[in-house]
């Protein structure tokens, strides 16, 4: 993949972030810091924040507190440039059940001016006999995959998968763990929600909790660390 | 603009698809318009003077039908944080679904005006002013539309919310048309009214894609 250089610049950092949804804080005072090649797994229980940080981080969700630094620049100073340099899979697949599987990869490619030919994006991830289906006629795995495809039009540093493995089979399974392994030797960074055990080699985990502490209370009342940086598994 | 007519280009292509949609808004228009002749009794001169504003009222009302489903497809299936961290701003996807609104509803809804005019006894002379009234009427009706399916998207009955913040703001828009015709009708000029009409429409056009991002990224949080 034809990431942009390892540049000393591609480091993507979080400092204090806090998320509030629904007047429940789910995390405050969260750190990391992640540099080229490197990947973090987000762990925790239902509602525990995991998507929510996700969003946060894609820039589809303000806030509460805190700041995330890209490029060494804050990324509310260039949010279009931010946004372009990421790929977010949330955890609907944004098919059109109407068009066929090759017209809706299609229109992403167009939307995000693809680099990638749809053709190869839909065979790397086994739907290449699939393409003139209609959407409608795919299992949910197939969907899966279909998402994982969106994230090959084109290069981006930035990977933000929510729950990339569900309801993929065993191959699957190793496709998306191979997509992210590629994505991370080329330089790419990669976080992850799952509740599966994703075998992904030298990964930084971060434990969300369920803790639903006060706006007041200052302890530390929720498990995830200051700092998700050495927590290696 | 390659991103902003893919857009055009997948809203419209599903339009299609879904085919019923173009046809339930004119039939819903032909089919609510017919019933005035029933309603009204044989009374020829009192249908003949009524029967453009009951075009265009019933324009306005086939208008909202399809409203709802205007972003609600987008948001149900995860499309809208696509969109909105794409790089087309939310100005611009929300004015692609009123032109494609438009394309699909005031587009048809134009074709078939003169069909109800026809069933309504409308003047043989009206029906060029009440068309031409209507091409410009129906974009306002689209923009203002998007507006109200923008601010109601997400909200519980949403479509009858929508019927109710969007019918109001209708008001005006169906004066001016009406203004128009009835000048014709007296033998005066309809220029005036033409020509508020338009800077309406381009007033809209102006705002209501600003409104309409400010509406989306407030739901998408």
């Amino acid at each position: 993949m034809g990431t942009q250089s390892r540049g000393i610049d591609q480091v993507l950092i979080a400092q204090d972030l806090a998320c509030r949804r629904a007047e429940r804080l789910l995390f405050r005072d969260l750190n990391f810091t992640l540099r080229a090649g490197q990947a973090m797994l987000l762990r925790g229980p239902n509602g525990s924040g995991k998507s929510s940080l996700l969003r946060l981080l894609a820039g589809l969700l303000p806030a509460e507190a805190g700041t995330l630094t890209w490029r060494g620049q804050d990324v509310r100073k260039d949010r279009a440039g931010y946004r372009s340099d990421l790929a977010y899979l949330g955890h609907l697949d944004a098919l059109k059940p109407q068009l066929l599987v090759q017209e809706n990869l299609q229109f992403w490619a167009d939307l995000i001016g693809a680099t990638v030919p749809v053709e190869n994006a839909l065979a790397k991830v086994g739907l290449g006999t699939c393409a003139a289906f209609p959407a409608q006629h795919l299992s949910a795995g197939q969907r899966r995959r279909f998402g994982l495809a969106r994230l090959l039009l084109k290069p981006v540093p930035i990977w933000l998968l929510d729950e990339p493995s569900t309801a993929l089979d065993a191959s699957g399974q190793k496709l998306a763990l191979d997509l992210i392994t590629r994505h991370r030797a080329a330089g790419g960074i990669a976080i992850i929600s799952s509740h599966d055990d994703l075998a992904l080699p030298e990964v930084t985990t971060l434990v969300l909790g369920t803790g639903t502490p006060s706006p007041g209370n200052t302890g530390p009342g929720i498990t995830a660390p200051g700092s998700a940086r050495g927590a290696m598994t | 603009m390659n991103a902003f007519f893919a857009l055009l280009r997948r809203d419209l292509r599903l339009g299609f698809r879904q085919g019923i949609d173009a046809l339930v808004v004119v039939l819903f228009f032909l089919a609510a318009g017919a019933l005035f002749p029933f309603a009204l009794g044989p009374e020829p001169q009192l249908l003949a003077r009524i029967a453009a504003g009951i075009v265009m009222a019933m324009a306005a009302l086939a208008s909202l039908l399809s409203l709802d489903r205007l972003f609600a497809g987008d948001l149900e299936d995860g499309s809208l944080d696509g969109l909105a961290l794409s790089p087309l701003s939310l100005e611009l996807v929300g004015l692609a679904k009123v032109i494609s609104h438009w394309l699909m509803t005031g587009l048809p809804l134009l074709v078939a005006a003169p069909l109800l005019g026809l069933l309504l006894n409308l003047p043989a002379a009206l029906y060029p002013i009440l068309l031409l009234a209507l091409l410009a009427v129906t974009p306002a009706l689209s923009l203002l539309g998007g507006l109200g399916a923008a601010l109601t998207l997400g909200a519980r009955r949403g479509g009858l919310l929508l019927a109710f913040v969007i019918l109001p703001l209708f008001i005006p828009i169906l004066i001016l048309g009406m203004g128009a015709v009835s000048a014709v009708a007296l033998g005066e000029s309809p220029l005036s009214a033409l020509q508020l009409l338009l800077a309406l429409d381009l007033a809209f056009l102006a705002l209501v894609p600003w409104a309409m991002a400010m509406a989306l990224r407030q739901l998408l949080r």
